[in-house]
């Protein structure tokens, strides 16, 4: 499975949807991900990967993590990845 | 002042999933004691408990409720659901406002606290879920009832170890009677039946390894048990005026501390509670027909509490009931007083006393009607619960028959 497709599954779950009705497009908001459910995510991608997720709560716009759709969230996480493979 | 009716009761625990099972098993005198199941019990010394068996969180409540709530909280919920079910109350407006929620207990959430203990110093992980911190709060139960009810008023938690169910309902008692409240949803929950909850207590040598024999000359410590009770008390023309059924009055209470040692109990403090409950009440003492003991099976606490009920009572120690249901149900600890405060509802309303099982051998030091061993049917007109906590707190409750 390929990293987008995990996440979108890790995302799916936390919204109560099913994977398909995650578009890359999709906004946590769009999806009903309140704040909680968030750090939820962030927590089983963490699990899922091996990374550490720069993310603060307090601060979300202020971390290098960039939070605003699927598919800014699956560029983070790819990057991490490879980052951690140097 | 007001007068303080209770409308609803709830409760899970080892003897049953709600109130008509637990009282079947109380009327039948029914151990809900057995082997406890956990993670690492074979490295514990202590190996029994009053334990919730074969419960599936999941038949309860949802995905994410369960990632949010300690099983103490899934207790309280699930007790409070009974309770407010019963009562037929809806929350809303004003009433919501001047509604609040009281609940007892002593660990919190401990199961995740040891869990999570577990996941990073000994497996090593650097990692932990979100929600630990939401998860092990102490007021988590408190707060979760208040938002599935409703409940916008007073909330909080109160923790006085093996005590905090009592003084929770005696506060939501006081808070009812003084007008501040019209509903208090109030009671305990305690879920300390893990690796590192049993492995405390263990380390007093105050535990049984086969049973809790209250007042018997041959008992050797208490048992763990879990579960919680949850009643919903309700100022009594609110509750008449919407034709509410009503269980019991609440109508005395007293706390008292000890003040001299950290775990042995004291005659003193606990009689200066049980007087101050019948003073608070108004009630004769000659009117008490029944006290639900707090009744650990520990070499201290039994003979120190009958030392207590014959000085504070008088004459009229030798003519009441006094049972501990704990050789049942386990001592649920913060919960336990909730619990067994169904017990008193049964005495009052159905005339059956609730009895002391595992009772074999008379010690003279115990020398009250335990109920040995049987329930018995009697008509009582008031009870007491007793409860006599771990830092000489002590907290007793008086109901009347309505």
């Amino acid at each position: 499975m390929s990293v987008k497709d995990r996440v979108i599954a890790i995302i799916a779950e936390q919204a109560v949807l099913e994977p398909s009705d995650v578009t890359m497009e999709s906004t946590l908001e769009d999806l009903g991900i309140d704040s909680l459910g968030l750090v939820e995510s962030i927590f089983a991608i963490e699990e899922a990967f091996d990374i550490s997720v720069p993310f603060n709560a307090n601060e979300p716009e202020e971390s290098d993590f960039d939070i605003s759709s699927v598919a800014t969230i699956v560029a983070g996480i790819e990057k991490l990845i490879s980052e951690q493979a140097k | 002042m007001k007068r303080v009716v209770i409308t609803g009761a709830g409760t899970i625990n080892a003897l049953g999933r709600d109130v008509p099972a637990t009282l079947e098993a109380m009327r039948e005198g029914r151990c809900g004691i057995s082997d406890l199941a956990f993670r690492d019990v074979e490295r514990l010394a202590i190996r029994i408990g009053g334990q919730v068996k074969g419960y599936d969180p999941a038949a309860a409540f949802n995905r994410q409720q369960l990632a949010l709530y300690d099983r103490f909280t899934q207790f309280a919920l699930i007790a409070a659901r009974e309770a407010i079910a019963q009562s037929g109350l809806s929350l809303q407006g004003e009433l919501a406002d001047c509604s609040g929620v009281v609940l007892g207990t002593s660990g919190g959430g401990l199961t995740t606290q040891d869990e999570n203990y577990r996941s990073v110093y000994e497996e090593g992980k650097n990692r932990v879920h979100p929600f630990v911190v939401p998860k092990l709060m102490n007021n988590a139960a408190a707060s979760h009832v208040s938002m599935e009810f409703n409940l916008c008023g007073p909330t909080f938690t109160v923790a006085t170890a093996c005590a905090s169910s009592n003084h929770a309902m005696g506060l939501a008692f006081q808070m009812v009677r003084s007008g501040s409240c019209s509903v208090m949803i109030t009671g305990g929950s305690e879920s300390m039946l893990c690796f590192g909850g049993v492995k405390a207590w263990e380390g007093l040598r105050v535990m049984s390894k086969d049973a809790c024999r209250p007042f018997s000359a041959n008992r050797n410590g208490m048992v763990q048990g879990e579960g919680a009770g949850v009643y919903v008390f309700e100022e009594y023309e609110h509750a008449r005026a919407r034709g509410a059924e009503i269980l019991a009055e609440v109508i005395g209470f007293a706390m008292t501390s000890d003040a001299s040692d950290i775990v042995m109990p004291s005659k003193q403090g606990a009689a200066r509670a049980i007087t101050g409950a019948l003073r608070d009440g108004r009630i004769d003492r000659e009117e008490v027909g029944y006290v639900n003991a707090h009744g650990t099976g520990t070499a201290a606490n039994d003979k120190t509490e009958c030392a207590a009920v014959a000085d504070a009572m008088g004459p009229q120690a030798d003519r009441l009931m006094i049972s501990s249901t704990k050789a049942m149900h386990g001592h649920c600890i913060g919960g336990t007083g909730a619990v067994e405060l169904l017990a008193c509802i049964m005495a009052l309303r159905d005339g059956v006393i609730a009895p002391t099982i595992g009772y074999e051998e008379p010690d003279p030091e115990c020398a009250l009607d335990v109920v040995p061993n049987e329930a018995r049917e009697a008509e009582v007109s008031v009870v007491l619960s007793n409860a006599f906590a771990f830092g000489g707190l002590n907290a007793v409750l008086a109901l009347r028959k309505v």
